[in-house]
């Protein structure tokens, strides 16, 4: 019954157009792509047979496609729930960051702690630094009507630098690396399939999805977010305050950045590591526009981009192709979501065609 | 008398220097915004030419070619945002970011294609600086014919010139009318379209000479994501300096300033990180305390009249 | 007799709507043409087209007897055609010398002093009293329009169209417009003039040209009409001017407003008491105040001087949510970015407000299908024209959407109704009917204040009438105590003899 609701809601209040446009966005990225590939000498269909077989090939990769997926799917929520509520979030990097270091430094400092206890408290831990750095853009869009995107970048740098000098100083682990201690084994995130690195985060992540969903849709927490997302002073004519809203939507889209960094850290590398992500919080904006900011569409979008990173990690390998062509691929999506025009008049000739 | 060691006057040349690359994108932001375009994307454009601006030199060996090429890059750029805000009305914010994040992809990925390696270009022949004779005897100001870049002189008559344009002709007068009505803008025969494609086109090409200062005049290479986050610094500078070329100038000056005490710092026991932050704390506290009181173009944003 | 302009067979297609259907009219030289209809007649289309801001579908446009193609305004300014907008095209941190001499000259300096010059004497030949070097927005409404004439004379225009014009006039601003127009034609120029308003057609006017539904329905000199024919020629069947209100005792008091400070620095303040069962008319040329009285009853703008009291209860630094908690229905006056939800769906428009409590949430869990039903009776109800309560309310017209607002907020049982233009930009059916629903309402023993620029829509419906000028009260009395023409002084600001 759920599901049928959910996609229902989308073909109804999104229009079904709206879905053609960013499948046919992926398709024109992937062309580029290919393009460029064939430009720089090698031959795009080895490339994407080479990266499908990264992706799906076996279950070892499948695994890793998941895993990939997982801090995939929460920047992405946390960039599309800041979008419901009309704001940019381009602090999810900042706000992961802090939330693996403050769940490994919670899991760490909580040890004490039953083992059924320690595992959502550094979780929580986590969540509410995230919930602080994101809220923090929040207040100031709130209040001084500053604009969220230049703030949220600063905050990028300034959160990084933060975690990187506490692991690189107080907290430190003995040795070369910049790393923390291990954390205990009660704070592990589990993992689904046994020598991978897929972990239970993916639960959480899906958990979190569904969750997005519900406050968005079905609460009125969520209605007066998108109403001050859709129109503000409409919204403030019915009693709705703006203010908290902002700061709000930010705070919560902190903390799902954050979980991004708290499932990497208790899930894959049971520690927090200086300069861990491959820049999961930029991800998270493609993610979250090419899945038209809707819990489902960035679930699968998601998914779409660990396949793609996975698989260009093999192709890194195999061929002489830089994986960093999949940032390009991410980069054009992007361009071409935000230029509905551009897809829209292509679907047009087609159609007089 | 520490601070005296870290705050000295030996800092304002360091300042001038480290000021170009954010002063000639903030002026590009000026350009665009008063155009009415929003540009996220001067991170993006400035980084693309700091790499065409390598490219170029590799190819020719001639620095020269290099900058010209990284204007060249920039203003491609520029053009994408443009037509991708202008014609398809796509949305300016998503599209900055997009070019942004396109950017980074590229020009890390052409590394390796062109160089074979990670991360960092080969080294090439980058721009050396100048002296202007007789000019650099005079005391006091001495320091600012001595060894200095081209692309410094460069910018600052892009700062003047600027200014006077945009506010003592008739050119001017017409793009800031763009920025606060564009509807009666074009009801008073400005073509309004072909304004704002300049406008964002220049924006690009301002950025990426910005980018060519960074990897040809205070390195002789590229690195990944050089620009750490210059682009949004030129943004606050924009807004901070009132949507006015010379305030976008004293505050990348501002800026430039809390980069340079760094190289002061180095020796005291503070931890790198702190004192790498410091810019972006400025730049912070800059936008959440000036930001109020500047007047941004009234129809800055919209596109859709 | 030579035409200054003629147009002949222009049609104009928007997707769905067909603005101007084979319009054929003339305009004779030297004379002041005043082009009516009621909104939506396609009169400003019709006008957009000859200025080269549409581009007609078919048909041809005559300049003084030559074809002509206008591609837009640059070509429309070079051949003599210059508009004045009823929506003013200022910019208004610039002053009035830069806002005339936007887009003209050449590209590179400024000749301030020259252009300085020619304008003031200009402006003198017109008696236009302007400091042309203060901000637009420093300036007063009236003021700003004789910018926007100046403009277009600057740039040498022969033939000057005036979209509404006195929309936003004082009557006694717009009697120094007419004087302004006769000049015009005194000095040789030709006018026309788009207008929904009956009277001012028949006071200026040397031909009328009738629009209806986007066709031509007649072109007629003044001598040979007067306002009833031409008020059945734009509706097209009798008209009601006088409508019959039933006497009504009015009850307990509802709305109070004491000392309230309107607008800041002019030192003025208004007393308003407000009974069950009566209309509170308010009328006033737009920007005296009227949003700042609505906005402040609402909970929307902080008071800074004063008090307002609901039910007897003082409301002065309630939230807004509190305010509607306590039976306030709001009609915004600014439908778009006040009222609706443009891309939300009827349902999620009809929420707003009541969207946190029962019957449309427990437990902060929304209860769709109590959203539902009570949507789909507010369509039936109303008369909403859509498929279903599932629709985005953009696809609606501006009556309908209009009617989903007043649906939200009346089926909530309110005791107090604040109808700010409720009838602003929409046809004749649906005034009607917004009309009907006030009375409705008002019988029902509501108190509504009723806050209206269109002094028609105020002395139809309302028990008393108060005329908001610069942030006070012209006077505040039962409709029969007034005339006409004593309203329409109070609206520039005279004071009346009491005595009178």
């Amino acid at each position: 019954m759920k599901l049928k609701d959910i996609i229902g809601g989308i073909s109804r209040s999104e229009s079904v157009k709206d879905i053609y446009i960013s499948l046919f966005s992926i398709l024109l990225a992937l062309i580029i792509g290919a393009l460029l590939i064939f430009l720089i000498g090698s031959s795009p269909l080895q490339a994407f047979t080479v990266m499908l077989d990264g992706a799906f090939g076996s279950i070892s990769n499948i695994a890793n496609t998941l895993s990939k997926t997982i801090p995939l799917i929460f920047t992405g929520l946390a960039v599309a729930v800041a979008f419901r509520c009309g704001l940019f979030n381009i602090g999810a990097e900042g706000q992961l960051y802090l939330g693996a270091f403050f769940s490994v430094l919670t899991a760490l400092k909580f040890s004490f702690l039953p083992a059924f206890l320690l595992l959502p408290v550094a979780i929580l831990g986590g969540i509410i630094s995230g919930m602080i750095w994101g809220g923090i853009p929040g207040f100031f869009k709130a209040q001084f009507g500053t604009h969220e995107v230049v703030v949220t970048v600063m905050m990028n740098y300034i959160g990084i630098n933060i975690t990187s000098y506490l692991v690189n100083y107080p907290f430190k682990a003995e040795g070369w690396v910049a790393q923390t201690d291990i954390i205990p084994n009660a704070a592990n995130l589990p993992k689904l399939i046994p020598k991978t690195q897929l972990s239970a985060g993916l639960i959480v992540a899906i958990i979190a999805a569904l969750a997005v969903y519900f406050l968005l849709w079905k609460t009125d927490f969520g209605y007066e977010i998108r109403a001050v997302g859709e129109n503000p002073t409409t919204a403030e004519s019915g009693g709705i305050n703006i203010k908290k809203n902002i700061s709000l939507a930010m705070a919560i889209s902190g903390g799902l950045a954050a979980l991004a960094g708290v499932t990497q850290s208790l899930g894959v590398y049971e520690r927090f590591i200086d300069g861990f992500s491959p820049g999961y919080g930029f991800t998270g904006i493609a993610v979250a526009v090419l899945g038209r900011n809707h819990p489902l569409g960035v679930i699968l979008t998601a998914l779409l981009f660990g396949a793609l990173e996975t698989g260009a990690l093999k192709m890194d390998r195999v061929t002489e192709i830089s994986n960093d062509l999949v940032i390009v691929i991410q980069g054009l999506v992007i361009l071409f979501v935000a230029a509905p025009e551009i897809i829209r008049s292509i679907l047009k000739r087609r159609e007089s065609q | 008398m520490e601070i005296f060691n870290i705050i000295n006057f030996d800092l304002i040349p360091l300042t001038l220097r480290l000021a170009v690359p954010i002063a000639l994108a903030a002026i590009g932001g000026t350009l665009s915004e008063r155009s009415g375009i929003i540009n996220i994307g001067l991170e993006g454009m400035m980084l693309t030419g700091a790499f065409g601006a390598v490219y170029g030199s590799f190819l020719t060996g001639s620095p020269w070619l290099g900058v010209m090429f990284a204007c060249f890059v920039g203003l491609i750029v520029g053009s994408i945002h443009a037509v991708l805000t202008i014609k398809y009305k796509a949305n300016q914010v998503v599209t900055g970011v997009g070019i942004n994040i396109l950017a980074m992809g590229f020009t890390t990925t052409m590394i390796k294609v062109i160089w074979g390696k990670e991360g960092m270009s080969g080294e090439v022949k980058n721009l050396s600086d100048i002296s202007i004779p007789i000019l650099k005897e005079i005391p006091i100001i001495d320091w600012l014919f001595t060894d200095q870049s081209p692309l410094t002189y460069f910018m600052l008559i892009v700062v003047i010139l600027s200014w006077y344009i945009l506010f003592k002709t008739n050119l001017g007068l017409n793009l800031r009318a763009i920025g606060d009505h564009p509807r009666a803008a074009r009801i008073s025969g400005i073509n309004v379209t072909k304004y704002r494609y300049i406008c964002v086109m220049l924006s690009g090409l301002l950025a990426g000479l910005g980018g060519a200062f960074l990897s040809l005049v205070q390195n002789s290479l590229f690195v990944q994501n050089m620009t750490a986050g210059r682009g949004y610094m030129a943004l606050a500078a924009n807004i901070f300096g009132g949507w006015n070329p010379l305030g976008s100038f004293v505050a990348s000056l501002i800026f430039s300033f809390a980069q340079a005490i760094r190289f002061n710092m180095i020796g005291y026991n503070i931890p790198d990180q702190f004192i790498q932050s410091l810019p972006y704390i400025l730049t912070l506290a800059v936008l959440v305390g000036a930001g109020r009181k500047t007047r941004a173009p009234e129809a800055l944003g919209e596109i859709n009249e | 007799m030579t035409l200054a302009i003629e147009m002949k067979n222009i049609t104009k297609q928007f997707p769905g709507v067909k603005a101007n259907d084979k319009v054929s009219f003339n305009v004779e030289k030297g004379e002041i043409h005043s082009l009516l209809g009621e909104n939506g007649a396609g009169k400003t289309t019709l006008m957009n087209v000859l200025f080269g801001l549409y581009k007609a579908e078919k048909g041809e446009i005559f300049l003084k007897g030559e074809k002509i193609a206008i591609e837009n305004p640059k070509q429309a300014l070079k051949k003599g055609l210059g508009m004045v907008h009823q929506h003013f095209m200022l910019i208004n941190r610039m002053t009035v010398l830069e806002n005339i001499i936007l887009g003209m000259g050449n590209e590179l300096s400024l000749n301030k002093k020259e252009h300085r010059k020619r304008i003031n004497k200009l402006a003198g030949k017109y008696d236009f009293a302007i400091n042309i070097d203060e901000k637009i927005e420093n300036l007063s409404v009236g003021m700003k329009q004789r910018v926007e004439i100046l403009k277009t004379l600057y740039r040498g225009a022969e033939i000057i169209i005036f979209d509404e014009p006195t929309a936003v006039l004082t009557p006694g601003e717009v009697e120094e417009l007419y004087n302004i127009l006769n000049m015009l034609r005194d000095q040789g120029k030709t006018v026309i003039f788009i207008t929904h308003k009956l009277n001012e057609t028949m006071e200026i006017a040397d031909r009328i040209t009738v629009l209806r539904n986007g066709k031509k329905v007649s072109t007629i000199r003044k001598e040979d009409t007067n306002t009833n024919k031409l008020a059945q020629l734009m509706v097209g069947r009798e008209v009601e001017f006088e409508v019959e209100i039933k006497e009504k005792k009015p009850g307990n008091e509802i709305l109070k407003v004491k000392n309230l400070e309107l607008l800041l620095g002019k030192n003025e303040s208004i007393d308003l008491s407000i009974q069950q069962g009566e209309i509170v008319g308010i009328a006033g040329v737009e920007g005296n105040g009227q949003l700042e009285l609505e906005e402040m009853i609402m909970g929307l703008r902080k008071v800074k001087k004063g008090h307002i009291y609901l039910n007897n209860k003082e409301i002065t630094e309630m939230r807004t949510k509190d305010r509607k908690k306590m039976k306030i229905a709001y009609i915004p006056s600014d439908r778009h970015n006040r009222a609706i939800f443009k891309n939300f769906t009827i349902e999620e428009n009809i929420l707003l407000g009541y969207h946190y409590k029962l019957p449309f949430c427990k437990n902060h869990i929304l209860q769709k299908d109590n959203l539902k039903k009570h949507s789909q009776k507010i369509i039936s109800d109303y008369n909403i024209k859509t498929p279903d309560s599932g629709q985005l309310i953009k696809n609606l017209s501006g009556g309908n959407q209009q009617k989903v607002v007043l649906g939200r907020e009346v089926s909530q049982q309110p005791e107090f109704i604040l109808a700010a233009q409720p009838t602003r930009g929409l046809d004749i059916g649906a005034i009607e009917y917004i009309h009907n629903l006030l009375l409705e309402l008002r019988e029902d023993n509501k108190g509504i204040l009723l806050i209206s620029a269109d002094l028609n829509e105020v002395i139809k419906l309302s028990d008393r009438i108060a005329v908001l000028y610069e942030g006070k009260f012209m006077g505040l009395k039962d409709k029969k105590d007034f005339s006409r023409k004593e309203i329409g002084m109070l609206m520039a600001g005279e004071m009346i003899d009491s005595e009178a």
